[in-house]
Protein backbone atom coordinates (compact mmCIF):
# COMPACT_ATOMS: atom_id res chain seq x y z
CA UNK A 1 0.00 0.00 0.00
CA UNK A 2 2.21 2.88 -1.43
CA UNK A 3 1.24 6.03 -0.25
CA UNK A 4 1.28 8.90 -3.11
CA UNK A 5 2.60 12.55 -2.78
CA UNK A 6 -1.00 13.56 -2.39
CA UNK A 7 -2.15 11.22 -0.07
CA UNK A 8 0.98 11.95 2.19
CA UNK A 9 0.02 16.09 2.04
CA UNK A 10 -3.47 15.48 2.36
CA UNK A 11 -2.84 13.63 5.80
CA UNK A 12 -0.12 16.30 6.88
CA UNK A 13 -2.83 18.66 6.38
CA UNK A 14 -5.54 16.53 8.65
CA UNK A 15 -2.78 16.47 11.46
CA UNK A 16 -1.95 20.63 10.63
CA UNK A 17 1.58 19.46 10.07
CA UNK A 18 4.08 21.34 8.16
CA UNK A 19 6.34 19.14 6.69
CA UNK A 20 9.69 20.10 4.13
CA UNK A 21 9.70 18.58 0.91
CA UNK A 22 12.08 16.16 1.84
CA UNK A 23 10.13 14.97 4.85
CA UNK A 24 7.18 14.06 2.54
CA UNK A 25 9.38 12.36 0.30
CA UNK A 26 11.27 10.25 3.07
CA UNK A 27 7.06 9.53 5.07
CA UNK A 28 5.80 8.15 2.00
CA UNK A 29 8.07 5.30 1.88
CA UNK A 30 8.73 4.96 5.42
CA UNK A 31 5.01 4.92 5.87
CA UNK A 32 4.27 2.58 3.45
CA UNK A 33 6.67 0.35 4.79
CA UNK A 34 4.66 0.08 7.78
CA UNK A 35 1.37 -0.04 6.86
CA UNK A 36 3.19 -3.38 4.98
CA UNK A 37 3.35 -4.55 8.05
CA UNK A 38 -0.52 -4.35 9.09
CA UNK A 39 -1.58 -6.04 5.94
CA UNK A 40 -1.23 -9.51 8.60
CA UNK A 41 -4.61 -8.16 10.31
CA UNK A 42 -6.36 -8.92 7.38
CA UNK A 43 -5.81 -12.73 8.09
CA UNK A 44 -7.85 -12.68 11.10
CA UNK A 45 -11.49 -13.36 11.01
CA UNK A 46 -12.99 -10.29 13.31
CA UNK A 47 -16.86 -10.83 12.56
CA UNK A 48 -19.14 -10.08 15.02
CA UNK A 49 -16.22 -8.89 17.47
CA UNK A 50 -16.55 -6.13 19.36
CA UNK A 51 -14.31 -3.35 19.93
CA UNK A 52 -12.26 -3.15 22.86
CA UNK A 53 -12.53 0.75 23.88
CA UNK A 54 -10.95 -0.30 27.53
CA UNK A 55 -9.07 -3.11 29.11
CA UNK A 56 -11.09 -1.70 32.28
CA UNK A 57 -14.51 -2.65 33.32
CA UNK A 58 -15.29 0.99 34.00
CA UNK A 59 -18.64 2.95 32.34
CA UNK A 60 -19.40 6.22 32.39
CA UNK A 61 -17.39 7.32 34.77
CA UNK A 62 -19.13 11.21 35.96
CA UNK A 63 -18.71 13.36 38.56
CA UNK A 64 -20.78 15.93 40.05
CA UNK A 65 -20.75 18.92 38.07
CA UNK A 66 -19.44 21.39 41.26
CA UNK A 67 -17.45 24.92 41.62
CA UNK A 68 -14.11 24.00 42.85
CA UNK A 69 -10.53 25.88 43.18
CA UNK A 70 -8.72 26.58 39.89
CA UNK A 71 -5.87 28.23 38.52
CA UNK A 72 -5.13 31.86 38.29
CA UNK A 73 -4.66 33.55 35.01
CA UNK A 74 -1.45 34.35 36.15
CA UNK A 75 -0.27 30.52 36.53
CA UNK A 76 -2.33 29.71 33.22
CA UNK A 77 -0.39 32.35 31.25
CA UNK A 78 3.24 31.46 32.63
CA UNK A 79 3.69 29.51 29.78
CA UNK A 80 2.23 31.55 27.22
CA UNK A 81 4.24 32.11 24.06
CA UNK A 82 2.62 35.28 23.62
CA UNK A 83 -0.12 37.65 26.26
CA UNK A 84 -2.18 40.56 25.41
CA UNK A 85 -4.40 41.99 27.61
CA UNK A 86 -4.51 38.61 29.52
CA UNK A 87 -5.06 36.60 26.89
CA UNK A 88 -3.12 34.14 24.51
CA UNK A 89 -2.00 36.20 21.77
CA UNK A 90 -2.27 34.48 17.85
CA UNK A 91 -1.87 34.82 14.38
CA UNK A 92 -4.93 36.20 12.34
CA UNK A 93 -7.40 33.59 12.58
CA UNK A 94 -10.04 35.42 10.02
CA UNK A 95 -9.41 37.57 7.06
CA UNK B 1 29.53 8.42 52.36
CA UNK B 2 30.21 7.91 48.56
CA UNK B 3 28.97 4.25 49.05
CA UNK B 4 25.57 5.24 50.19
CA UNK B 5 24.05 6.39 46.26
CA UNK B 6 24.77 2.43 45.93
CA UNK B 7 21.65 1.78 48.61
CA UNK B 8 18.43 0.20 47.76
CA UNK B 9 15.28 2.00 49.42
CA UNK B 10 14.44 -0.69 52.11
CA UNK B 11 18.31 -0.25 53.17
CA UNK B 12 18.53 3.15 53.13
CA UNK B 13 15.25 3.40 55.17
CA UNK B 14 16.89 1.19 57.62
CA UNK B 15 19.75 3.32 58.14
CA UNK B 16 17.45 6.53 58.28
CA UNK B 17 15.01 5.19 60.68
CA UNK B 18 18.09 4.04 63.00
CA UNK B 19 19.35 7.77 62.66
CA UNK B 20 22.95 6.50 61.27
CA UNK B 21 22.83 8.23 58.31
CA UNK B 22 21.14 11.70 57.34
CA UNK B 23 18.94 12.24 54.16
CA UNK B 24 20.76 14.96 53.56
CA UNK B 25 23.94 12.73 53.75
CA UNK B 26 22.48 10.34 51.45
CA UNK B 27 21.28 12.83 49.03
CA UNK B 28 24.73 14.28 49.09
CA UNK B 29 25.74 10.94 47.98
CA UNK B 30 23.57 10.99 44.65
CA UNK B 31 24.25 14.71 43.66
CA UNK B 32 27.83 13.19 43.93
CA UNK B 33 27.36 10.20 41.66
CA UNK B 34 25.71 12.34 39.35
CA UNK B 35 28.35 14.62 39.25
CA UNK B 36 30.80 11.96 38.53
CA UNK B 37 29.16 10.09 36.07
CA UNK B 38 26.85 12.27 33.85
CA UNK B 39 29.13 13.07 31.30
CA UNK B 40 29.19 9.88 30.56
CA UNK B 41 25.53 8.53 31.41
CA UNK B 42 23.71 11.61 30.26
CA UNK B 43 20.42 10.49 32.45
CA UNK B 44 19.25 13.81 33.27
CA UNK B 45 17.72 16.63 31.77
CA UNK B 46 17.05 18.77 34.76
CA UNK B 47 18.51 18.31 38.01
CA UNK B 48 17.62 20.12 40.78
CA UNK B 49 20.07 20.35 43.11
CA UNK B 50 18.51 22.80 45.46
CA UNK B 51 15.18 21.67 45.85
CA UNK B 52 16.88 18.27 46.61
CA UNK B 53 18.92 19.51 49.75
CA UNK B 54 16.44 21.64 50.99
CA UNK B 55 13.44 18.62 50.49
CA UNK B 56 16.32 16.48 52.26
CA UNK B 57 16.62 19.24 54.77
CA UNK B 58 12.78 19.28 55.68
CA UNK B 59 13.01 14.87 55.84
CA UNK B 60 15.75 15.13 58.34
CA UNK B 61 13.50 17.14 60.81
CA UNK B 62 10.48 14.64 59.66
CA UNK B 63 12.71 11.48 60.62
CA UNK B 64 13.95 13.12 63.81
CA UNK B 65 10.13 13.82 64.98
CA UNK B 66 9.48 10.00 64.78
CA UNK B 67 7.94 11.12 61.09
CA UNK B 68 9.41 8.48 58.67
CA UNK B 69 7.80 6.11 56.28
CA UNK B 70 9.76 3.61 53.74
CA UNK B 71 10.02 6.22 51.20
CA UNK B 72 10.93 8.95 53.36
CA UNK B 73 14.16 10.81 52.39
CA UNK B 74 15.28 8.77 49.87
CA UNK B 75 16.00 10.35 46.34
CA UNK B 76 14.63 9.59 43.32
CA UNK B 77 14.65 10.37 39.78
CA UNK B 78 11.76 11.46 37.53
CA UNK B 79 10.86 10.45 34.21
CA UNK B 80 10.28 13.88 32.35
CA UNK B 81 6.91 13.09 30.76
CA UNK B 82 5.80 13.46 34.49
CA UNK B 83 4.28 16.89 35.48
CA UNK B 84 6.21 18.25 38.40
CA UNK B 85 5.31 22.27 39.74
CA UNK B 86 7.71 24.79 39.10
CA UNK B 87 10.15 22.53 37.29
CA UNK B 88 10.84 22.42 33.75
CA UNK B 89 8.91 19.24 31.90
CA UNK B 90 10.02 18.67 28.72
CA UNK B 91 9.16 15.13 27.42
CA UNK B 92 12.18 14.91 26.11
CA UNK B 93 10.92 17.50 23.30
CA UNK B 94 11.55 21.07 21.44
CA UNK B 95 8.05 21.50 21.58
CA UNK B 96 8.16 21.78 26.04
CA UNK B 97 12.03 22.84 26.29
CA UNK B 98 10.79 25.30 28.49
CA UNK B 99 7.18 24.28 29.68
CA UNK B 100 6.83 24.73 33.42
CA UNK B 101 3.88 23.02 34.61
CA UNK B 102 2.01 24.46 37.23
CA UNK B 103 0.96 21.83 39.11
CA UNK B 104 2.40 18.29 40.67
CA UNK B 105 1.04 14.81 38.51
CA UNK B 106 -0.73 12.66 41.22
CA UNK B 107 2.15 10.45 41.37
CA UNK B 108 4.49 13.61 42.42
CA UNK B 109 1.88 14.69 44.89
CA UNK B 110 2.12 11.13 46.38
CA UNK B 111 5.55 10.80 46.46
CA UNK B 112 5.74 14.61 48.47
CA UNK B 113 3.45 13.63 51.21
CA UNK B 114 5.98 10.67 51.73
CA UNK B 115 8.46 13.84 51.69
CA UNK B 116 10.47 11.69 49.10
CA UNK B 117 13.77 13.88 47.47
CA UNK B 118 13.18 14.61 44.01
CA UNK B 119 16.54 14.93 42.55
CA UNK B 120 15.34 15.76 38.91
CA UNK B 121 14.42 14.67 35.22
CA UNK B 122 15.36 12.20 33.30
CA UNK B 123 15.87 11.79 29.44
CA UNK B 124 13.21 10.01 27.27
CA UNK B 125 12.37 9.24 23.87
CA UNK B 126 10.45 12.14 22.40
CA UNK B 127 7.02 11.71 23.93
CA UNK B 128 7.60 8.47 25.10
CA UNK B 129 7.85 7.29 21.35
CA UNK B 130 10.75 5.54 21.21
CA UNK B 131 12.90 1.61 22.30
CA UNK B 132 16.10 3.41 22.75
CA UNK B 133 16.06 6.77 24.31
CA UNK B 134 17.84 8.46 20.86
CA UNK B 135 14.87 10.28 19.65
CA UNK B 136 15.37 12.64 22.26
CA UNK B 137 15.30 16.08 21.10
CA UNK B 138 18.57 16.36 23.23
CA UNK B 139 21.36 13.98 23.51
CA UNK B 140 20.73 10.31 23.59
CA UNK B 141 21.42 8.38 26.76
CA UNK B 142 24.17 5.84 27.06
CA UNK B 143 23.74 2.25 28.98
CA UNK B 144 25.89 1.92 31.78
CA UNK B 145 26.83 -1.31 31.18
CA UNK B 146 28.34 -0.39 27.55
CA UNK B 147 28.27 3.24 26.64
CA UNK B 148 28.35 2.43 22.92
CA UNK B 149 24.99 0.76 23.26
CA UNK B 150 21.43 2.40 24.21
CA UNK B 151 19.45 2.21 27.20
CA UNK B 152 16.56 0.92 25.81
CA UNK B 153 13.14 3.13 25.67
CA UNK B 154 11.42 5.44 26.46
CA UNK B 155 12.30 5.67 29.85
CA UNK B 156 15.97 5.05 29.36
CA UNK B 157 17.12 8.22 31.20
CA UNK B 158 15.19 6.36 34.68
CA UNK B 159 16.59 3.22 33.87
CA UNK B 160 20.03 4.02 33.01
CA UNK B 161 20.27 6.09 36.71
CA UNK B 162 19.10 3.13 38.20
CA UNK B 163 21.36 1.16 36.98
CA UNK B 164 24.70 3.90 37.55
CA UNK B 165 23.15 4.65 41.18
CA UNK B 166 22.39 8.66 39.75
CA UNK B 167 19.03 7.71 42.04
CA UNK B 168 18.22 5.00 44.28
CA UNK B 169 14.72 4.52 42.58
CA UNK B 170 13.04 6.62 39.32
CA UNK B 171 9.41 6.33 38.02
CA UNK B 172 9.33 6.15 34.31
CA UNK B 173 6.07 5.31 32.19
CA UNK B 174 5.38 2.08 29.81
CA UNK B 175 2.92 2.15 26.78
CA UNK B 176 4.24 -0.37 24.80
CA UNK B 177 7.29 -1.81 26.91
CA UNK B 178 8.64 1.70 27.88
CA UNK B 179 9.52 0.76 31.48
CA UNK B 180 10.37 -3.16 30.87
CA UNK B 181 12.38 -3.27 27.78
CA UNK B 182 14.85 -0.53 29.35
CA UNK B 183 14.90 -2.57 32.66
CA UNK B 184 16.12 -5.41 30.57
CA UNK B 185 18.88 -3.44 28.88
CA UNK B 186 19.90 -1.86 32.12
CA UNK B 187 19.62 -4.72 35.17
CA UNK B 188 17.07 -3.03 36.39
CA UNK B 189 13.39 -4.00 37.94
CA UNK B 190 11.14 -2.14 36.08
CA UNK B 191 6.88 -3.02 36.87
CA UNK B 192 4.26 -1.68 34.66
CA UNK B 193 1.10 -2.08 36.48
CA UNK B 194 -2.01 -3.03 35.44
CA UNK B 195 -3.91 -0.40 33.51
CA UNK B 196 -6.08 1.43 36.05
CA UNK B 197 -3.90 0.92 38.49
CA UNK B 198 -2.12 4.04 39.20
CA UNK B 199 -3.49 7.69 38.87
CA UNK B 200 -2.64 9.23 35.08
CA UNK B 201 -3.35 12.50 36.39
CA UNK B 202 -0.43 15.04 35.16
CA UNK B 203 1.40 12.72 32.97
CA UNK B 204 1.66 13.84 29.41
CA UNK B 205 -0.38 11.66 27.20
CA UNK B 206 0.44 9.70 24.73
CA UNK B 207 -1.68 7.01 24.53
CA UNK B 208 -4.16 6.99 26.72
CA UNK B 209 -5.69 3.40 26.75
CA UNK B 210 -2.18 1.98 26.70
CA UNK B 211 -0.19 4.74 29.53
CA UNK B 212 0.54 3.40 32.68
CA UNK B 213 3.26 4.83 35.14
CA UNK B 214 5.50 2.93 37.36
CA UNK B 215 8.59 2.17 39.02
CA UNK B 216 12.07 1.43 38.11
CA UNK B 217 14.19 0.15 41.05
CA UNK B 218 17.60 -2.16 42.61
CA UNK B 219 15.09 -4.88 43.85
CA UNK B 220 12.19 -6.63 43.86
CA UNK B 221 11.28 -4.95 47.47
CA UNK B 222 11.90 -1.55 46.67
CA UNK B 223 9.62 -1.97 43.29
CA UNK B 224 6.58 -2.91 46.01
CA UNK B 225 7.85 0.04 48.41
CA UNK B 226 6.80 2.43 45.80
CA UNK B 227 3.76 0.82 44.57
CA UNK B 228 2.39 0.84 47.40
CA UNK B 229 2.70 4.84 47.61
CA UNK B 230 2.07 5.43 44.25
CA UNK B 231 -0.97 2.91 43.39
CA UNK B 232 -4.57 3.93 44.12
CA UNK B 233 -7.62 5.23 42.87
CA UNK B 234 -7.86 9.01 41.84
CA UNK B 235 -11.08 10.89 40.78
CA UNK B 236 -9.09 13.10 38.28
CA UNK B 237 -8.49 10.14 36.15
CA UNK B 238 -11.58 8.93 34.91
CA UNK B 239 -9.65 5.82 34.20
CA UNK B 240 -8.15 5.43 37.21
CA UNK B 241 -10.08 2.27 39.29
CA UNK B 242 -11.27 2.31 43.07
CA UNK B 243 -9.68 -0.96 44.23
CA UNK B 244 -8.09 -0.52 47.35
CA UNK B 245 -4.25 -1.00 47.40
CA UNK B 246 -2.97 -3.91 48.95
CA UNK B 247 0.39 -4.03 50.72
CA UNK B 248 2.59 -4.84 48.21
CA UNK B 249 5.52 -6.08 50.45
CA UNK B 250 3.25 -9.06 52.44
CA UNK B 251 3.56 -11.53 48.80
CA UNK B 252 7.83 -11.17 48.94
CA UNK B 253 8.00 -14.81 50.25
CA UNK B 254 10.52 -17.25 48.57
CA UNK B 255 9.17 -20.32 47.22
CA UNK B 256 6.86 -21.04 44.26
CA UNK B 257 4.85 -24.20 45.33
CA UNK B 258 1.98 -24.72 44.02
CA UNK B 259 2.20 -21.63 41.05
CA UNK B 260 1.34 -22.20 37.72
CA UNK B 261 3.30 -20.76 35.12
CA UNK B 262 2.91 -20.63 31.67
CA UNK B 263 5.49 -19.89 28.79
CA UNK B 264 4.11 -19.17 25.60
CA UNK B 265 6.22 -20.16 23.00
CA UNK B 266 5.44 -17.30 20.28
CA UNK B 267 8.02 -15.35 22.33
CA UNK B 268 10.33 -16.99 21.53
CA UNK B 269 10.57 -15.15 18.37
CA UNK B 270 12.95 -16.00 15.24
CA UNK B 271 15.10 -13.31 15.31
CA UNK B 272 15.97 -13.68 19.16
CA UNK B 273 19.47 -14.12 20.39
CA UNK B 274 21.18 -17.28 21.44
CA UNK B 275 22.06 -15.90 24.56
CA UNK B 276 18.56 -14.38 25.33
CA UNK B 277 17.01 -17.38 24.86
CA UNK B 278 19.56 -19.97 26.75
CA UNK B 279 19.55 -17.22 29.67
CA UNK B 280 15.63 -17.22 29.59
CA UNK B 281 15.99 -21.08 29.72
CA UNK B 282 17.62 -21.37 32.46
CA UNK B 283 15.90 -19.01 34.32
CA UNK B 284 13.02 -20.70 33.54
CA UNK B 285 14.31 -23.63 35.29
CA UNK B 286 15.12 -21.96 38.44
CA UNK B 287 11.23 -21.24 38.88
CA UNK B 288 11.04 -24.58 38.21
CA UNK B 289 13.71 -25.63 41.13
CA UNK B 290 11.76 -23.53 43.46
CA UNK B 291 8.22 -24.79 43.15
CA UNK B 292 7.00 -23.78 40.02
CA UNK B 293 4.62 -25.90 37.32
CA UNK B 294 5.79 -24.75 33.72
CA UNK B 295 3.87 -25.30 30.60
CA UNK B 296 6.74 -24.65 28.25
CA UNK B 297 4.38 -25.97 25.65
CA UNK B 298 1.95 -22.77 26.29
CA UNK B 299 0.66 -20.57 23.51
CA UNK B 300 -0.83 -17.41 22.47
CA UNK B 301 -1.26 -17.64 18.66
CA UNK B 302 -2.89 -14.07 18.99
CA UNK B 303 0.44 -12.77 19.50
CA UNK B 304 2.05 -12.23 15.65
CA UNK B 305 -1.00 -9.42 15.52
CA UNK B 306 -0.10 -7.36 18.18
CA UNK B 307 2.47 -5.19 16.53
CA UNK B 308 0.15 -4.20 13.75
CA UNK B 309 -2.55 -3.36 16.63
CA UNK B 310 -0.43 -1.60 18.78
CA UNK B 311 0.71 0.51 15.87
CA UNK B 312 -2.14 1.39 14.55
CA UNK B 313 -3.65 1.84 18.42
CA UNK B 314 -0.75 4.24 19.41
CA UNK B 315 -0.10 6.12 16.96
CA UNK B 316 -3.95 7.13 16.47
CA UNK B 317 -4.26 7.95 20.17
CA UNK B 318 -1.04 9.86 19.84
CA UNK B 319 -2.62 12.03 16.74
CA UNK B 320 -5.23 12.94 19.26
CA UNK B 321 -3.19 13.38 22.53
CA UNK B 322 -0.03 15.55 20.40
CA UNK B 323 -3.01 18.01 18.44
CA UNK B 324 -3.12 20.34 21.58
CA UNK B 325 0.66 21.54 20.46
CA UNK B 326 -0.13 24.09 18.60
CA UNK B 327 2.08 27.03 19.83
CA UNK B 328 -1.07 29.04 21.37
CA UNK B 329 -0.59 28.27 25.03
CA UNK B 330 2.45 26.56 25.46
CA UNK B 331 5.32 25.09 24.70
CA UNK B 332 7.62 25.82 21.09
CA UNK B 333 5.55 28.18 19.11
CA UNK B 334 6.66 29.52 15.87
CA UNK B 335 5.82 33.42 15.32
CA UNK B 336 6.90 33.84 11.86
CA UNK B 337 3.76 33.18 10.08
CA UNK B 338 1.22 34.71 8.39
CA UNK B 339 -2.14 33.40 10.03
CA UNK B 340 -2.83 30.96 12.82
CA UNK B 341 -3.02 27.74 10.73
CA UNK B 342 0.16 28.08 9.34
CA UNK B 343 1.85 29.15 12.85
CA UNK B 344 0.41 26.08 14.00
CA UNK B 345 2.16 23.82 11.12
CA UNK B 346 5.36 25.40 11.52
CA UNK B 347 5.23 25.17 15.42
CA UNK B 348 4.78 21.53 14.56
CA UNK B 349 7.06 21.06 12.28
CA UNK B 350 10.09 22.89 13.90
CA UNK B 351 8.71 21.59 17.24
CA UNK B 352 8.83 18.00 16.91
CA UNK B 353 11.24 15.43 15.48
CA UNK B 354 10.95 12.67 13.09
CA UNK B 355 9.28 9.89 15.04
CA UNK B 356 6.66 12.05 16.73
CA UNK B 357 5.60 13.32 13.39
CA UNK B 358 5.75 9.64 12.22
CA UNK B 359 3.76 8.26 14.46
CA UNK B 360 1.38 11.63 14.06
CA UNK B 361 1.10 11.14 10.69
CA UNK B 362 0.32 7.14 10.89
CA UNK B 363 -2.09 8.05 13.59
CA UNK B 364 -4.06 10.12 11.28
CA UNK B 365 -4.31 8.20 8.21
CA UNK B 366 -5.66 5.40 10.45
CA UNK B 367 -8.36 7.18 11.84
CA UNK B 368 -9.26 9.27 8.74
CA UNK B 369 -12.36 9.11 6.82
CA UNK B 370 -12.16 5.53 4.40
CA UNK B 371 -9.68 4.40 6.63
CA UNK B 372 -11.17 4.22 10.00
CA UNK B 373 -12.60 0.86 9.52
CA UNK B 374 -10.01 -1.21 8.14
CA UNK B 375 -7.32 0.24 10.38
CA UNK B 376 -8.46 1.83 13.80
CA UNK B 377 -11.78 -0.16 14.13
CA UNK B 378 -10.34 -3.51 12.80
CA UNK B 379 -7.03 -3.22 15.51
CA UNK B 380 -9.70 -2.49 18.33
CA UNK B 381 -11.29 -5.82 17.12
CA UNK B 382 -8.12 -7.65 17.09
CA UNK B 383 -7.38 -5.65 20.93
CA UNK B 384 -10.65 -8.11 21.88
CA UNK B 385 -9.40 -11.25 20.52
CA UNK B 386 -5.80 -10.43 22.42
CA UNK B 387 -7.13 -9.68 25.70
CA UNK B 388 -9.19 -12.93 25.79
CA UNK B 389 -6.52 -14.84 24.64
CA UNK B 390 -5.15 -13.68 27.87
CA UNK B 391 -8.01 -14.41 29.84
CA UNK B 392 -8.51 -17.69 28.66
CA UNK B 393 -4.81 -18.40 29.69
CA UNK B 394 -5.05 -17.36 32.68
CA UNK B 395 -7.91 -19.44 33.73
CA UNK B 396 -4.67 -22.46 33.14
CA UNK B 397 -1.78 -20.14 34.47
CA UNK B 398 -1.28 -17.78 37.85
CA UNK B 399 1.49 -16.42 35.56
CA UNK B 400 3.14 -16.05 32.35
CA UNK B 401 6.90 -15.82 31.86
CA UNK B 402 8.70 -14.47 28.71
CA UNK B 403 12.02 -12.91 27.57
CA UNK B 404 11.71 -9.16 28.14
CA UNK B 405 13.40 -8.16 24.34
CA UNK B 406 14.45 -10.53 21.78
CA UNK B 407 17.93 -8.89 22.47
CA UNK B 408 20.28 -7.08 24.58
CA UNK B 409 20.74 -3.56 24.63
CA UNK B 410 21.83 -2.87 20.82
CA UNK B 411 24.03 -0.22 19.82
CA UNK B 412 23.72 3.66 19.23
CA UNK B 413 23.19 4.57 15.98
CA UNK B 414 21.92 0.57 14.92
CA UNK B 415 18.27 1.01 14.26
CA UNK B 416 17.53 4.48 14.17
CA UNK B 417 16.76 4.51 10.24
CA UNK B 418 14.59 1.74 10.38
CA UNK B 419 11.25 2.57 12.06
CA UNK B 420 9.94 -1.46 12.09
CA UNK B 421 13.29 -2.66 13.21
CA UNK B 422 13.25 -0.23 16.19
CA UNK B 423 9.20 -1.37 16.24
CA UNK B 424 10.34 -4.95 16.73
CA UNK B 425 12.09 -4.64 19.77
CA UNK B 426 9.26 -4.42 21.62
CA UNK B 427 7.79 -7.48 20.31
CA UNK B 428 7.77 -9.04 23.69
CA UNK B 429 5.99 -6.28 25.73
CA UNK B 430 3.68 -4.56 23.57
CA UNK B 431 0.70 -7.04 23.86
CA UNK B 432 0.89 -6.70 27.42
CA UNK B 433 -0.25 -2.94 27.48
CA UNK B 434 -3.28 -4.20 24.64
CA UNK B 435 -4.34 -6.36 27.55
CA UNK B 436 -4.23 -3.85 30.25
CA UNK B 437 -1.99 -6.56 32.07
CA UNK B 438 0.45 -5.58 35.09
CA UNK B 439 3.74 -7.14 33.98
CA UNK B 440 7.63 -6.81 35.31
CA UNK B 441 10.86 -7.05 34.21
CA UNK B 442 13.33 -8.38 36.69
CA UNK B 443 17.37 -9.51 35.90
CA UNK B 444 17.49 -12.93 35.09
CA UNK B 445 21.32 -12.93 33.68
CA UNK B 446 23.77 -11.73 31.29
CA UNK B 447 24.89 -12.46 27.42
CA UNK B 448 29.07 -11.56 25.86
CA UNK B 449 28.56 -8.79 23.59
CA UNK B 450 27.58 -10.48 20.80
CA UNK B 451 29.50 -8.37 18.37
CA UNK B 452 32.98 -9.71 19.88
CA UNK B 453 34.38 -12.66 19.29
CA UNK B 454 34.08 -15.37 21.50
CA UNK B 455 37.65 -15.43 21.94
CA UNK B 456 38.28 -11.78 23.09
CA UNK B 457 35.91 -10.69 25.85
CA UNK B 458 36.64 -8.43 27.42
CA UNK B 459 34.07 -5.93 27.04
CA UNK B 460 31.10 -6.93 29.97
CA UNK B 461 28.25 -8.41 29.58
CA UNK B 462 24.99 -7.23 28.62
CA UNK B 463 22.09 -7.96 30.68
CA UNK B 464 19.17 -9.92 30.28
CA UNK B 465 15.62 -9.17 31.67
CA UNK B 466 12.78 -11.87 32.34
CA UNK B 467 9.71 -10.43 32.13
CA UNK B 468 6.45 -11.95 34.43
CA UNK B 469 2.96 -10.86 33.59
CA UNK B 470 0.22 -11.44 36.05
CA UNK B 471 -3.91 -10.96 36.21
CA UNK B 472 -5.22 -8.03 35.95
CA UNK B 473 -4.68 -6.28 39.28
CA UNK B 474 -2.22 -9.34 40.21
CA UNK B 475 0.85 -7.45 40.89
CA UNK B 476 0.74 -9.64 44.02
CA UNK B 477 1.97 -12.70 42.18
CA UNK B 478 4.26 -11.43 39.65
CA UNK B 479 6.36 -9.43 42.38
CA UNK B 480 5.78 -13.07 44.73
CA UNK B 481 7.50 -14.96 41.44
CA UNK B 482 10.20 -11.93 40.71
CA UNK B 483 11.30 -12.05 44.62
CA UNK B 484 11.62 -15.58 44.98
CA UNK B 485 13.71 -15.48 41.62
CA UNK B 486 15.34 -12.54 43.04
CA UNK B 487 16.24 -13.93 46.42
CA UNK B 488 18.09 -17.37 44.78
CA UNK B 489 19.88 -15.75 42.16
CA UNK B 490 22.31 -12.10 42.68
CA UNK B 491 21.87 -10.56 38.93
CA UNK B 492 20.33 -7.30 40.53
CA UNK B 493 23.42 -7.16 43.53
CA UNK B 494 25.59 -6.92 39.87
CA UNK B 495 27.07 -3.33 39.08
CA UNK B 496 28.45 -1.68 35.92
CA UNK B 497 32.10 -0.37 35.97
CA UNK B 498 31.61 3.56 34.98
Amino acid sequence: MKLSYEQVKHIAWLGRLGLSEAEIEKLSLQLSDILENFEILKQIDTTDVPPATHSIPLQNVLREDEVAKSYSQSEILTNAPRQEESCFRVQTILE
Amino acid sequence: MNELCRLTIHQAHELLKQKEISSVELTKSVLERIAAVESKVQACITITEDVALREAKKADSCIASGDITPLTGIPALIKDVLCTQGIRTTCGSKMLENFVPPYDAAVIEKLKTQRAVLLGKTNMDEFAMGSSTENSAFFPTHNPWSLSRVPGGSSGGSTAAVAADEAIYTLGSDTGGSIRQPAGFCNAVGLKPTYGRVSRFGLVAFASSLDQIGPISKDVTDCALVMNTIAGYDPRDSTSVPYPVPDYTQQLIPGLKGLRIGVPKEYFVKGMQNGVRTTLEMAIKKLEELGAEIDWEASLSSTKYALAVYYILAPSEASANLARYDGVKYGFSEQNASNAIEATEKTRQFGFGPEVKRRIMLGTYALSAGYYDAYYLKAQKVRTLIKQEFDQAFKKYDALVTPTSPTVAFKLGEKIEDPMQMYLSDVCTLPINIAGLPAISIPAGFAGDPSLSLRSRSGQDLPIGMQIIGKPFDEETILHIAFAYEQATDWHERKPLL
